[in-house]
């Protein structure tokens, strides 16, 4: 997909004139207008252009991961939607409100539809787990009873209620978060931004947050924005995915849609880091490029979508009458679909290979010829 | 030791302890406001005026760099303008008051400076005024720092309190002086100093405890 045009993340492109509408459409819940950002030179420091060219929206409701390496431009990003910055040109429209134009006391109240939770948890260390939740509450000006109403609930609905009198260097780093979620959702937002929230946590308990996250976006159908430089993250959680490099859009869509045929390289790369894109040590110094009596030729299938590469190879073998030997084999599901790739060996004569070749491309696999062992 | 040299030193102490607790308090007064704005007042920061931050720094640079012996009495007529008299301990109020407080306000802009600044973006984030975000945040987040660097403001201004006998303050270094050196009394002069040891003693002791009772970053389970 162009980077150019305006397009919506799994919907289709809009066309120009709906863009004056962007405000009345229901279904977005977060509209990139024409976004760039720049950050002026600053005491010797080059000028930055973080973000450019950026049109999409977010549909209300679902769960949306922005992915990119470190500098892509995705803290920028995520801190345009909560008016923490502002955009050099273009609007930010949330919930049909432009919070690119708002300031002061007009948008602090749009601050408290809009929660955020971070990667180091910012919890006040001179608070309990109760206390930093309810801060907001404070700051939004509720009174006393229903703050602890509030705060309560809120401790249950995070899984830890026990923890109420807890301060932070208590709490293990799975608990903080737990405390940041409650305490972005004290408000009832309906948007939730998460910065890397879960980067600083081991694999377990990310996968615990993350099963949090999707549970509060299924049950208060609360929209949640995912800044992650962690493609495990994006395919546990995310239904929309937003690629992002040096500062522009480079893919978005559905996660499936994107990560069965990822375009950009960026994207090909976060993909490889799930399903490995290097064969085994022991299997790649085996590899030679010229044929021996009685060996194999090397051939690598792409797999990609439902179902895909369930029977390749027994229909291989029978089809073709072949002895086909699996030498190595990754294949992982992302947004339902089968992503990965299979080694196989077979009988290493010209004239088999390019056969098999010509069977895969009949059947739609991407396959590629590597070489022979022995 | 005669009853009347132990009548002086009390009378001195509390002279000492006036001095010292009305100037730490004013100091406070417009150190702690003072501190926090240099420290959120730079290019980009909560009440962002960098060229107020800049000229309010000169000014508290060159108060703290004035001997303080200088500052007494260089500021005479102003102190008999606002104490009524330049003589006597609630007269010394008003240089101590203005040697404390630039100095309790780089203390405070340390403090507060030590405060995670994601907290800050974090307070932002869900609507917090600068103002709240001042009384909600920085300074609860900072109160160990503060009551620290209070506590060495205090035991500064003992230090200082006993220079204000030359312009007739009182208290216990003035006793010190005018008994314990002019008058070759060293049995005076030790009390007065073993006094002093154990007024900064005090003050430092407490101090440490309050730090530390409300420091929660460092507590483990």
């Amino acid at each position: 997909m162009n980077a150019h045009q305006s397009f919506a993340v799994g919907q289709p492109i809009a066309p120009p004139e709906a863009m004056a509408h962007a405000a009345a459409e229901p279904d977005a819940m977060v509209r990139f207008d024409s976004i760039s950002k720049t950050y002026p030179a600053y005491r010797g420091k080059p000028g930055v252009n973080a973000l450019q060219d950026i049109d999409f929206v977010i549909p209300r409701g679902s769960i949306t991961g922005v992915i990119g390496r470190s500098g892509a431009g995705k803290s920028s990003l995520v801190r345009l939607i909560n008016g923490l910055e502002k955009p050099t040109t273009g609007r930010v429209i949330v919930d049909g409100n432009d919070i690119s134009s708002l300031a002061g006391r007009e948008l602090r109240l749009a601050q408290r539809s809009i929660g955020m939770i971070f990667q180091h948890f910012n919890l006040l260390s001179s608070r309990t787990a109760a206390d930093n939740i309810a801060l907001p509450l404070e700051i939004a000006g509720w009174a006393k009873v229903d703050i602890k109403a509030r705060v309560t609930e809120l401790l249950a609905l995070v899984g830890i209620g026990d923890k109420h009198d807890r301060y932070p260097s208590e709490l293990s780093g799975g608990q903080k978060q737990r405390v940041g979620i409650a305490r972005a959702l004290a408000t009832r937002p309906s948007v939730l931004l998460s910065d890397e929230a879960t980067s600083a946590l081991d694999p377990q308990t990310t996968r615990a947050i993350l099963d949090l996250l999707a549970s509060i976006n299924r049950e208060l159908g609360v929209t949640i924005v995912l800044i992650t430089h962690e493609m495990s993250v994006v395919r546990q959680l995310a239904r929309d995915v937003v690629v992002l490099d040096a500062g522009r859009v480079v893919e978005s869509g559905h996660v499936a849609d994107i990560f069965t045929r990822p375009q950009h390289p960026i994207t090909q790369s976060f993909l490889a880091e799930v399903i490995g894109d290097s064969l085994p040590v022991s299997l790649a110094s085996r590899i030679v490029a010229e044929p021996s009596a009685g060996g194999q030729a090397v051939i690598r299938i792409q797999v990609r979508g439902a179902g895909a590469g369930d029977t390749v190879v027994a229909r291989l073998a029978r089809e073709l009458g072949l002895d086909v030997a699996l030498l190595s084999a990754r294949i992982d599901e992302i947004g339902g679909q089968h992503v990965g790739s299979l080694v196989l060996g077979i009988p290493g004569r010209e004239d088999v290979h390019a056969r098999v070749l010509a069977w895969l491309s009949q059947y739609q696999f991407p396959a590629e010829h590597l070489g022979y062992v022995a | 030791m005669s009853p009347e040299l132990i009548n002086l030193i009390i009378q001195a102490t509390f002279e000492s302890l006036y001095m010292v607790g009305i100037a730490a308090l004013l100091g406070t007064a417009f150190g702690l406001p003072l501190g926090v704005f240099l420290a959120t007042s730079r290019k980009g920061e909560l009440f962002a005026a960098p060229i107020v931050n800049r000229v309010l720094g000169i000014v508290v640079n060159a108060a703290r760099s004035t001997p303080f012996i200088i500052l007494v009495v260089a500021i005479i007529p102003f102190t008999r303008l606002v104490a009524g008299t330049s003589i006597g301990s609630t007269a010394a109020i008003v240089p101590l008051t203005i040697a404390s407080a630039p100095f309790i306000a780089r203390l405070v802009e340390a403090a507060i400076r030590e405060v995670d600044g994601g907290l800050i973006e974090t307070a932002s984030s869900f609507g917090a005024s600068p103002l709240q975000i001042v009384f909600k945040v920085l300074i609860p987040e900072a109160l160990p720092g503060l009551l620290l660097a209070l506590t060495l403001a205090v035991v500064s201004l003992l230090g200082y309190s006993a220079m204000v006998g030359a312009v007739g303050g009182g208290g216990l270094g003035d006793l010190g002086i005018r008994y314990g050196y002019q008058r070759f009394m060293p049995e005076m002069m030790l009390a007065v100093v073993v006094v002093l040891i154990a007024l900064v003693q005090l003050v430092q002791s407490v101090g440490d405890y309050l730090a530390r009772r409300v420091n929660r970053r460092l507590r483990h389970h």
